[in-house]
């Protein structure tokens, strides 16, 4: 079972690290206000009320998740909890002034996993393009190796048994507002201008001694 | 496969051609946008004209684009005997085939309320919602609900079991037809409950999209396709 490095027994709605208009104008204030504000709310608040008075009360987030994940034969608390660690892990996989191609160990591994940067960016732009329906893109870790991998729903990568280190949301609330139909202009954007390097760099940290750990 | 023929109503300017072609020396058919048969306009309040703009001219042309694309894939698959490249198709045609069922459906299932809009089912149809859910506002509810706990994208209908003669309610995941439920259901009312189905307009709110959308139901047509099966 892969950690997460967000435990949160109270179910928290954390903010984002960043007001709520500062990754304009690639994303609206707008969209974060709905998407934050009211579509990530909502998962935490119908996560409390269904799971009090049940065994999965107080359990950390990702015990409930991986419980409620029940193999791919899903329990209802699975949409809410898998949700709302997603969301909290989209928020921050992202900042103002973010994206293009990141440097250092990062961009060595993304070279030899993917060839180039380049064909990463591809591999993760297809992969979020052809989610159908909702869902979510994300880069992942798991045996050394650096995957792009794309999940259908509230599905996440720490049931499948990897790192997530970066994820895109594609459900259409994530870019209807800004984008309408067009996601691949949501795609590029968020590669572009709003990817936090930061945040997969310090995932990637902790996948690793996460891994040696457990080994 | 028939030519699907819709007459062309109101439409705008530069709306692609409803003329069909043939590729590929098998003959395979392409498909095409159907027009809608009102304004996209026409059915505010109860959902917005640039929503059924969008909605059908850029989601549904997609599902459609998509889908003749897939099968000319298909198409040049089968004729190389490819069994791996035909199994590989199986989603898209299914995602995108579906999209294109499905919205075809939909815009029959809208009416403006001077075209009948929101009118209550009579005749059979009208006895049999009434018998098998007790009232319209009986199926109204149950229909609302199985709708608003679609998780992620799909679908809600009201459909007819051809063979145990009776009426159901039922979701689909996505783009599945409602004939991936159950081989002997007709679709009578589907109701999209994808985001951009609403989402412009209703946000997060989507139970509010499900109290308005009942103002444009066209039951006309629901009652057509339940005689035409019942007969």
């Amino acid at each position: 079972m892969a950690a997460s490095t967000a435990v949160t027994a109270n179910y928290v709605l954390k903010p984002p690290p960043y007001a709520l208009d500062a990754l304009e104008p690639h994303m609206s204030k707008q969209t974060l206000e709905f998407h934050w504000g009211k579509h990530h709310r909502a998962y935490v608040d119908n996560l409390k009320k269904q799971v009090l008075g049940t065994e999965l009360e107080g359990k950390p987030l990702d015990h409930i998740i991986n419980k409620t994940y029940n193999n791919g034969d899903l329990l209802p608390a699975f949409n809410n909890a898998a949700q709302a660690w997603n969301h909290e892990f989209f928020w921050e996989s992202m900042k103002p002034n973010g994206g293009g191609k990141p440097s250092g160990e990062l961009l060595a591994l993304l070279e030899r996993d993917f060839t180039s940067y380049e064909k990463f960016y591809e591999e993760f732009n297809a992969a979020a393009a052809t989610q159908f329906g909702a869902g979510w893109a994300w880069l992942a870790y798991a045996n050394d190796k650096l995957k792009v991998v794309k999940t259908p729903n509230a599905v996440n990568p720490l049931v499948l048994g990897s790192f997530p280190l970066l994820t895109i949301d594609v459900w259409e609330h994530a870019y209807y507002l800004d984008f309408q139909n067009r996601r691949p202009d949501y795609i590029k954007t968020f590669m572009n201008n709003l990817v936090s390097w930061e945040a997969v760099s310090a995932r990637l940290e902790a996948a690793k001694a996460a891994s040696s750990s457990s080994a | 496969m028939a030519i699907r023929c819709v007459a062309s109503r109101k439409t705008l300017a530069g709306l692609k051609e409803t003329s069909s072609r043939l590729i590929g020396f098998r003959g395979i058919q392409t498909f095409t946008l159907p027009d809608l048969p009102y304004d996209y306009g026409a059915l505010e309040p109860a959902i917005s004209g640039e929503i059924m703009q969008i909605h059908h001219q850029k989601h549904h042309q997609t599902y459609v684009t998509n889908y003749n694309n897939a099968l000319e894939q298909l198409d040049q698959a089968v004729s190389k005997g490819g069994t791996s490249a035909v199994v590989k198709l199986q989603s898209a045609i299914k995602f995108n085939g579906g999209g294109h069922v499905n919205h075809s459906i939909f815009w029959k299932n809208l009416a403006p309320v001077k075209e009948g809009g929101g009118e209550p089912p009579k005749g059979s149809l009208g006895s049999a919602i009434d018998t098998h859910f007790g009232s319209l506002e009986g199926l109204v509810k149950k229909m609302s609900a199985e709708g608003a706990a679609v998780q992620g994208s799909g679908w809600v209908w009201l459909g007819l079991d051809k063979e145990l003669k009776k009426l159901v309610v039922d979701t689909t995941a996505n783009q599945d037809p409602l004939v991936t439920k159950g081989g002997s259901l007709v679709p009578l009312v589907g109701i999209d409950v994808w985001e951009h189905a609403y989402y412009l307009q209703y946000k997060n709110v989507r139970p509010e999209y499900l109290k308005n959308v009942w103002k444009v139901i066209n039951w006309k047509y629901a009652s057509e396709i339940y005689e035409k099966e019942c007969n």
